[in-house]
């Protein structure tokens, strides 16, 4: 089943690539690619310095290390070269081997250990969250487009305005009130049996939000255009030409969604776990800040923000190669 | 040309145009033609339209409702907030202030009330420390609309700066600022966000005492100037393509021709031209800082305790949800209560001020 769905797009794509793939496109994302590892540079030299500007070493705050000790420590992390020195080391063990380095605080694991231990459950809750926010948001917009200024469309969009108006740790704390702490229907604790709910939920309904007012209104946009005028004169039935001729084109502007909503999910993700304790990425970010090791900061920052800008990347092109009527800059 | 006066004895030509109709007006038709109302000029007519949009207006009177009351509250309200008031000076501490409920009393106060004095309830209760809760709300929504507004202020000031520079000179300024604006645009920005509030906040202890800065708190400071770093870009496109569109009208050319130089040009042709531009994404501007700034107070990167903001209030009441619900339901409803009204009023606004879109 997943294969064909995966088989279909690809089918999709690279027709729609065979047809609207010129030399023109091709620079376009030739260009967006090297912005997007320019802007990584920039992450990891931003990050760098910044976490190495901090007044104080990261061992400052151990109690009761001698000098002697202390420069033992930083002869172990290489924090004894010049800071030049440190970077390039730095950089070019990111580039070459994707590696962080060890861990400051939690002894013996290295900031990858960490950050993959994190991501099983993060990216579960993100990708759940994501489909549910895509689905329910395509079909609510949908609904809301067809009913326009209807009861059902009012409706839709009140509750839309205030999803969009809650910040996640709002939503997420009204939610455990109600659902664990009222109807004790669902865990509070993340690790506990279906303790992944209640985040996923929380995460999913700004974006499921954002989708609908989006779909909503590329829908009644779409709607007006003369192709739904003519297959209506034909007499084609109202579902039809929803999901036969309007839906596919109002959906293009949620492709551009992509990326934002990724971002949205990442730092949502900080927060919603913090809320329900998951031991997820989002959260050991956090701790990892409040804890000052600073090379799990650096890692976590830097492999977020890179999830971010190639998802953004990725929603820019597809974008492009879609709709053939989008001019490039 | 046909009906000059000078062509009055030509024949032929008088007859084909009516001369009636080149008689000069009397006094009467004169004042027909005068128009009844004053002109209105674009900002009264976007005003106009704002008032007629219901529920911009009702969002503009609930913003100021709110606005009003975080500033005058705290002047006339008994308690402060950070006044824990179970501590007096020279008595042992009185525990039965801690946790009261909404409306509830401790009980030296309960001895007050019997003997007859006036006590001002603790509308929201108190929370664990004694402090009460409701100016603590109170001074919470004070803080946020204040790091809200003056966040906006900060990008609006940097972004109009940038944008209209990059915009007016063009070339090979305006590629350069553009990439600076396309790498920072595409920079994560809640990460850049934790990460450099995180840092400055190091950075910044110690630093400020005894400078102006230092009842403002270090958090808030570094929270500005996060938003001074990151968030002008979107603002500085925005002025940027405005600009561009706006030089290439006929006045800005007629004023170069008289001699403007491009300071002049800039604020006195350019700018007020991007006025709504500028109104509107300001408005914008202020519910997404008090997002922002909520949001990292949750993290513990924001306001400087004992200094309550929305944020930290409703992060705090996290780990006594069980108990003392209300504690994150008070401070949740205030903050997204403002959003909400800052966001439809927003809207509001563009739809006012900007008649060309139609949305």
């Amino acid at each position: 089943m997943n294969g064909y769905i995966l088989m279909t797009i690809i089918y999709f794509i690279t027709r729609q690539v065979g047809e609207t793939m010129n030399t023109k496109t091709l620079m376009y994302i030739l260009k967006r690619i090297l912005l997007a590892i320019v802007t990584i540079w920039v992450v990891i030299t931003v990050t760098f310095f910044v976490m190495h500007a901090v007044p104080g070493g990261p061992f400052t705050s151990e109690k009761a290390v001698t000098e002697s000790v202390e420069a033992a420590m930083e002869a172990k992390y290489g924090l004894d070269k010049p800071l030049h020195v440190q970077y390039l080391t730095y950089l070019k063990d990111i580039v070459t081997k994707f590696d962080f380095g060890p861990s400051l605080k939690q002894r013996g694991r290295t900031v990858n250990q960490i950050i993959a231990d994190g991501m099983k459950t993060s990216v579960k809750i993100g990708v759940i969250a994501a489909f549910i926010a895509l689905i329910f948001g395509v079909v609510f917009g949908a609904i809301a487009a067809l009913r326009r200024n209807k009861f059902v469309d009012r409706i839709i969009m009140i509750i839309t305005t205030a999803f969009v108006s809650m910040p996640s740790f709002i939503m997420g704390s009204f939610l455990l009130i109600i659902f664990a702490n009222h109807l004790k229907i669902l865990p509070a604790n993340g690790a506990a049996k279906n303790g992944l709910i209640l985040p996923i939920i929380t995460l999913s309904l700004y974006p499921m939000a954002y989708i609908t007012r989006l779909t909503r209104s590329s829908m009644l946009e779409v709607l007006g255009q003369d192709y739904i005028r003519t297959a209506k004169a034909k007499g084609v039935s109202g579902m039809k030409i929803i999901f036969g001729h309007a839906l596919k084109n109002s959906l293009i502007p949620v492709i551009t969604y992509f990326g934002p909503m990724l971002a949205y999910i990442v730092t949502g993700s900080i927060v919603v776990e913090q809320v329900f304790a998951v031991s997820g990425i989002g959260r050991s970010f956090v701790n990892s800040i409040t804890g000052r090791d600073y090379p799990l900061v650096m890692g976590t920052t830097i492999v977020l923000a890179t999830l971010i800008v190639i998802m953004n990347l990725v929603g820019d092109i597809l974008y492009k190669i879609v709709d053939p009527r989008i001019t490039l800059e | 040309m046909i009906g000059e006066f000078s062509d009055m004895d030509n024949k032929i030509l008088s007859a084909q145009v009516n001369m009636d109709d080149f008689i000069p007006a009397t006094a009467e038709e004169k004042e027909y033609m005068v128009q009844m109302r004053p002109s209105s000029t674009f900002f009264k007519d976007s005003i106009k339209r704002l008032l007629k949009n219901k529920v911009a207006t009702a969002c503009f009177f609930i913003i100021l409702l709110i606005t009003l009351a975080a500033i005058f509250i705290p002047m006339v309200w008994p308690y402060s907030y950070e006044q824990a008031l179970g501590v007096r000076p020279g008595k042992p501490v009185d525990n039965t202030y801690n946790d009261l409920a909404p409306f509830e009393y401790s009980k030296s106060e309960m001895k007050k009330i019997d003997a007859g004095e006036k006590v001002v309830p603790h509308i929201f209760g108190t929370d664990s420390q004694g402090r009460d809760y409701f100016i603590r709300v109170v001074y919470g929504t004070r803080i946020s609309l204040a790091v809200g507004f003056f966040a906006s202020i900060i990008v609006l000031v940097i972004g109009l700066t940038i944008g209209a520079i990059a915009g007016y000179a063009g070339g090979k300024v305006d590629l350069i600022i553009m990439r600076i604006v396309d790498i920072i645009y595409s920079l994560p920005d809640m990460l850049m966000v934790i990460l450099l509030s995180s840092v400055l906040k190091v950075a910044l202890e110690g630093k400020l005492e005894e400078t102006v800065f230092s009842k403002i708190g270090s958090n808030i400071i570094s929270l500005f100037i996060v938003f001074g770093v990151l968030y002008w870009v979107s603002m500085a496109r925005l002025i940027r393509g405005q600009i561009l569109s706006l030089r290439e009208q006929e006045y800005v050319l007629a004023s170069q021709a008289a001699g403007a130089k491009g300071k002049w040009i800039i604020l006195k042709h350019l700018l007020p031209n991007c006025f709504s531009v500028i109104i509107i994404s300001t408005a914008l501007q202020i519910p997404s800082a008090i997002f922002t700034e909520s949001f990292l107070s949750f993290l513990g990167l924001g306001v400087n305790a004992p200094m309550p903001s929305l944020g930290s209030l409703a992060s705090d009441a996290l780990n006594g949800i069980n108990s003392f619900p209300y504690r994150m339901i008070f401070p949740a409803l205030v903050i997204s209560l403002i959003v909400l009204s800052l966001n439809l009023f927003g809207d509001g606004l563009r739809d006012a001020f900007d008649p060309k879109l139609d949305t």
